[in-house]
């Protein structure tokens, strides 16, 4: 079977996050005086062929271990639905 | 004697040519190393040099880990063979979990291209021969993503071993503690942002870089 | 092949008017259709075939013995010895960069080193001229904010130093930016390739990106029209192209690879008019015909017209004109690169470019190839001097209320926010980089890496307000200033490259400055001895019918014949004496077209000062030759904002100030009279020095001594070097967000 794949790649909970702290500082400036804590992560799409949606999230759960997102600075969601 | 480098060339990796012409200025021979080879051609170091391997895409270096010369170089550094990754070539080496940490981006979120100071912090590893700690040292900068991270264990770990080998007088970065460059325990594999190949011409400003190639090239 | 249209709106839709439709009937002797249409107006654009000003440009010089190659190629090219030769190219990218700044510039830099790697030349710098609304307009700073990312994001990416530029910041920018670039590369003399095709027989490989539905059209849409409001804005956009700099850099590396093994008879980048124009140039330039295949183009888009595939801009493409036996390795080393190569073409002998639905299928168009270039209207245009110039010209531009502290520190600026994102030191050659007068880059042979003891510099150099004066003149002067830039690097000059930035060409005014300025241009670059070698056209830059300042902006190249040490500094030593060398104007002063005029002053208008075109190239000489001498200790040369903002900027870079006794009011301090260099030369050697410059009929006078910490002007004039510092340094970062982390 076909499922469609979302992986949220996000900046782990106490690592800096440069992009997010960037837009942080512009907020306010343009009068959005109430947000905070703004990160910055990716978002890539991908199609993969398993047996099940377990299948395919365990598939892609490895995927991002050792090659979408770096453990050391990031944390990665993985969201399966069928194609 | 005379010592023959690898250079390693990923598709994307643009200071290749300028570390071979470094080396070859301080009486070393070059090799240019292609990533999609796994013989190391009986090189007696290995500089993996700065560049955009694989355009960064993804994260800088994650792509570049899968080349089949990286599990050659991961061989050859365990067995202690030196190797040096310099800008490019740092974040390739953590993303091979041949160094620990990441490198992000600039807390600046811009491009820097600036001549540095940075000190010589340990010199119990492959560039510091010739060197001894506290020396300061002119050699540019030339990253987006120059930002040393790592877990507080880590820092740690990099302080008590002495393992932090360059740090920046005037951090332009974010790099935490200042890191400039860092080395594993044994000290054979080092990683820096900034480019001594850049610094070894007195047309060019600076001529600091000419001690870290030099030790690289006797070791 | 289908019917051909009756219906004028096709041909008007596209861009084409009613005659040159009669002109293309004439020219098939016969309707036709609307891919022929299509690929007529994408080639007679403004874009492709300067219509509008080729019969001005004819009239610049563009002949040396060392010219190898002028305008008319991708790049002209020049031989600078030792078996070396050098390309050079610049180009405007201003409209897209006006809708999509970070790609408009990024595309910028990829084109234009396609023209470069395109004679077999590896690009080695680039320069990037760049043009804004004030800095207090939001949309002006979130452009400049895009575009210096996208240059920095692209050129350091594909791995060529961006080792100069200037940037300005102007009302008449607001809504049209200029982005221009320029590009430079070194290449093996004998490795000079053109983008000809020859050989029957041979065959035509697309090499690099898919070709997709980006830019359709974008020479005629975007090159050619200015902007109004933005809901026409929104229509544009689907023109805008995104570059992949990587696919760049693979693309760069192959293709001087296939070059290198002697693999391609000829070789073209694909640009304005995508395959349409790389195709019938290639084949027209060879004296031969071509057929196209469609359906072996690769698409990134399924179901692509042939009119598509035909005139699409898409990025990093290039077109090899290879011999059959050498397909199999052309192959693989595109391979190796991890470039796409397909074969789309055939070299024939009857010189009609023919686009065909596979090779043996339909014949969709059949053209003259040489018809799309060689035929290509040319016009005329109306001009006429605007009609208040008298009285422009009497206005006095000193008026105005001065403070000239206050004004000095207004005026300063310093580019480091700029080129501190630019990687400016790969390759290791640049011996003096950004934020200089000229970048002067180590002469090595691009085979053996072997130096040559010798440098390149360069330099660009615009000033719309000297031209928006007085067009011919403000072009001449500042040919003479990026000739000045250079001598204070220690060089002579060699050639010039032009990109002439100007409003609508259908506007009489328009087409007079265009014409004054090549005038302009002419004169200066005979005098330096220095010709064109090529150049590019910007026209139609206007908002809301309202046409930006005349803006020619000139690449000097020079060299540099004994490099052994880095030339002088900016900054100034302490304890010595501050000459000024050139024309030294007493009575023919005047403000008119100085910084201190349009942005405090007021007054844009008035007449230029006089200005001495034989007495500038004395004194260029002169300062190359004491340069190479190494008896200059400090030298800048004195350009916008005049001798008080040059003195600062000495000032600053080396922390040590200076006491100048005779300027101490706004227009002996701001007027910007061409032809003047600021310098130090040490004492012992300053009494031969002023014997050896009255020689050689180059005025000098010794205006002050060095030293302390601030700057004075007369007696009663005092600037602490902390307020310059800080007034020079601040502008840029916090207008436009800090790049490093404040301390």
């Amino acid at each position: 079977m076909r499922f469609e794949v979302k992986v949220e790649v996000s900046p782990r909970e106490g690592i800096a996050n440069p992009e997010g702290s960037t837009i942080e500082r512009a907020l306010p400036a343009l009068g959005f005086v109430t947000a905070g804590n703004v990160r910055v992560g990716k978002v890539i799409h991908l199609q993969v062929d398993a047996d099940s949606a377990a299948d395919a999230k365990s598939l892609v759960e490895d995927m991002c271990n050792r090659f979408l997102s770096n453990p050391v600075i990031e944390d990665a969601l993985v969201e399966v639905r069928e194609g | 004697m005379s010592c023959r480098v690898g250079v390693v060339r990923f598709p994307g990796t643009n200071c290749e040519f300028d570390t071979v012409d470094a080396i070859h200025s301080l009486g070393g021979e070059a090799e240019v190393l292609w990533h999609g080879d796994s013989s190391l051609k009986n090189v007696d170091a290995v500089v993996i040099p700065g560049g955009f391997a694989h355009g960064d895409y993804l994260r800088c270096g994650a792509i570049a880990k899968f080349s089949p010369i990286m599990e050659s170089i991961n061989s050859f550094a365990k067995e202690g063979g030196p190797v040096l990754g310099i800008c490019n070539g740092f974040q390739v080496l953590t993303e091979a979990e041949l160094l620990p940490g990441a490198l992000q981006k600039n807390a600046g979120m811009k491009f820097l291209c600036s001549m540095q100071r940075i000190d010589f912090v340990s010199t119990s590893n492959v560039l510091g021969r010739h060197a001894k700690a506290g020396d300061r040292l002119r050699i540019p900068i030339n990253h987006f993503e120059g930002n040393y991270v790592c877990s507080p264990e880590v820092l740690n770990q990099l302080e008590e071993e002495n393992r932090v080998v360059f740090r920046y007088v005037d951090n332009p970065n974010g790099s935490i503690a200042d890191i400039a460059g860092i080395c594993n325990a044994e000290g054979n594999v080092v990683g820096m942002m900034p480019h001594p190949e850049r610094a070894t011409s007195p047309l060019l400003g600076s001529t600091d870089g000419t001690t870290l190639i030099q030790s690289l090239l006797i070791a | 092949m289908s019917p051909a249209p009756e219906d004028a709106s096709v041909h008007r839709a596209l861009g084409l008017s009613d005659d040159e439709y009669q002109r293309i009937h004439g020219l098939l002797d016969r309707h036709p259709n609307h891919l022929e249409l299509a690929m007529y107006s994408v080639m007679w654009s403004e874009h492709c075939s300067y219509k509008s000003s080729k019969i001005h440009l004819k009239r610049l010089p563009t002949e040396a013995p060392w010219v190898l190659v002028g305008p008319g190629e991708n790049a002209g090219v020049i031989d600078v010895g030792d078996d070396i030769a050098v390309a050079i190219r610049i180009e405007s990218h201003n409209h897209p960069s006006a809708i999509e700044p970070y790609q408009g510039a990024a595309t910028g830099v990829g084109g234009i080193l396609r023209d470069i790697f395109t004679m077999g030349a590896r690009p080695i710098a680039v320069m990037d001229p760049l043009r804004f609304g004030p800095l207090d307009d939001p949309r002006s700073r979130w452009i400049a904010e895009g575009v210096v990312s996208g240059v920095s994001g692209y050129g350091n990416s594909v791995g060529v130093p961006t080792v100069g530029g200037e940037i300005v910041f102007d009302e008449t920018y607001k809504g049209n930016p200029l982005v221009n670039v320029l590009a430079m590369g070194v290449l093996p003399s004998e490795r000079l390739v053109l983008g000809q095709a020859s050989g029957i027989g041979n065959l035509a490989v697309l090499l690099g990106a898919s070709t997709g539905r980006d830019g359709i059209g974008g020479v005629s849409v975007l090159a050619s029209a200015g902007f109004g409001e933005s809901s026409e804005d929104a229509d544009k956009r689907p023109s805008v192209q995104v570059g992949d700099p990587f696919e760049e850099k693979r693309l760069l590396e192959a293709c001087l690879e296939l070059l290198d093994e002697g693999l391609v008879t000829g070789i073209q980048d694909l640009g304005g008019a995508g395959i349409t124009c790389a195709t019938s140039e290639t084949a027209s330039r060879g004296g031969a015909g071509m057929d196209v295949d469609v359906t072996a183009i690769h698409a990134r888009e399924e179901n692509m017209e042939p009119v598509e595939l035909m005139t699409s801009e898409s990025q990093e493409r290039m077109l090899a004109i290879v011999e059959p036996k050498d397909l199999t390795r052309v192959i693989e080393i595109s391979s190796r690169w991890e470039i796409e190569a397909s074969v789309i073409g055939r070299v024939t002998d009857n010189g009609q470019l023919r686009v065909l639905n596979g090779f043996d299928g339909e014949v969709l168009a059949s053209l003259p190839a040489s018809t799309l270039h060689d035929d290509a209207p040319e016009y005329d245009r109306p001009l006429a001097p605007p009609r208040d110039l008298t009285e422009r010209r009497s206005k006095d531009a000193s008026q105005g209320s001065a403070d000239c502290v206050n004004d000095l520190l207004s005026l300063l600026r310093d580019p480091a926010w700029v080129y501190s994102q630019y990687d400016h030191q790969l390759f290791l050659n640049t011996v003096v980089g950004p934020g200089n007068d000229g970048t002067l880059l180590r002469l090595r042979h691009p085979r053996t890496g072997e130096e040559t003891g010798r440098g390149i510099a360069l330099s660009t150099d615009g000033n719309h307000r000297w031209c928006h004066v007085d067009p011919r003149q403000g072009t001449a002067m500042i040919v003479a200033e990026a000739v000045m830039n250079i001598a204070c690097v220690g060089a002579y000059p060699l050639a010039v490259v032009n990109c002439l930035n100007f409003g609508n060409p259908e506007h009489p005014e328009v087409m007079w400055q265009l014409s004054e300025a090549v005038d302009g241009m002419t004169e200066a670059c005979i005098a330096f001895n220095a010709p064109v070698v090529g150049g590019n056209v910007s026209l139609y830059n206007e908002t809301n019918a309202v046409d930006i300042a005349p803006t020619p902006v000139v690449g000097v190249i020079g060299m540099h014949p004994s490099l052994s040490v880095p030339p002088p500094v900016i900054g100034l030593p302490t304890d010595a004496s501050l000459l000024v060398l050139g024309q030294v104007p007493e009575a023919d002063v005047s403000m008119a077209g100085t910084q201190w005029a349009w942005e405090i002053g007021g007054c844009k208008d008035g007449t230029l000062p006089t200005f001495d075109l034989a007495q500038a190239v004395r004194t260029a000489a002169f300062i190359a030759d004491a340069v190479q001498r190494q008896r200059l200790v400090a030298v800048h040369d004195v350009g916008e904002g005049g001798l008080a903002v040059a003195a600062a900027e000495m000032a600053i870079d080396s922390g040590v100030g200076a006491q100048i006794n005779y300027h101490n009011d706004h227009i002996s301090m701001f007027n910007e009279s061409g032809g003047r260099v600021l310098a130090v030369v040490q004492d012992e050697l300053l009494d031969a020095f002023m014997t050896d410059a009255s020689e050689h009929e180059v005025p000098v006078r010794e205006i002050g001594r060095t030293g302390g910490s601030s700057l004075t002007f007369g007696a009663e004039i005092t600037v602490p070097l902390n307020d310059l510092e800080n007034a020079c340094r601040n502008e840029l970062p916090e207008a436009l967000g800090r790049g490093t982390i404040s301390a």
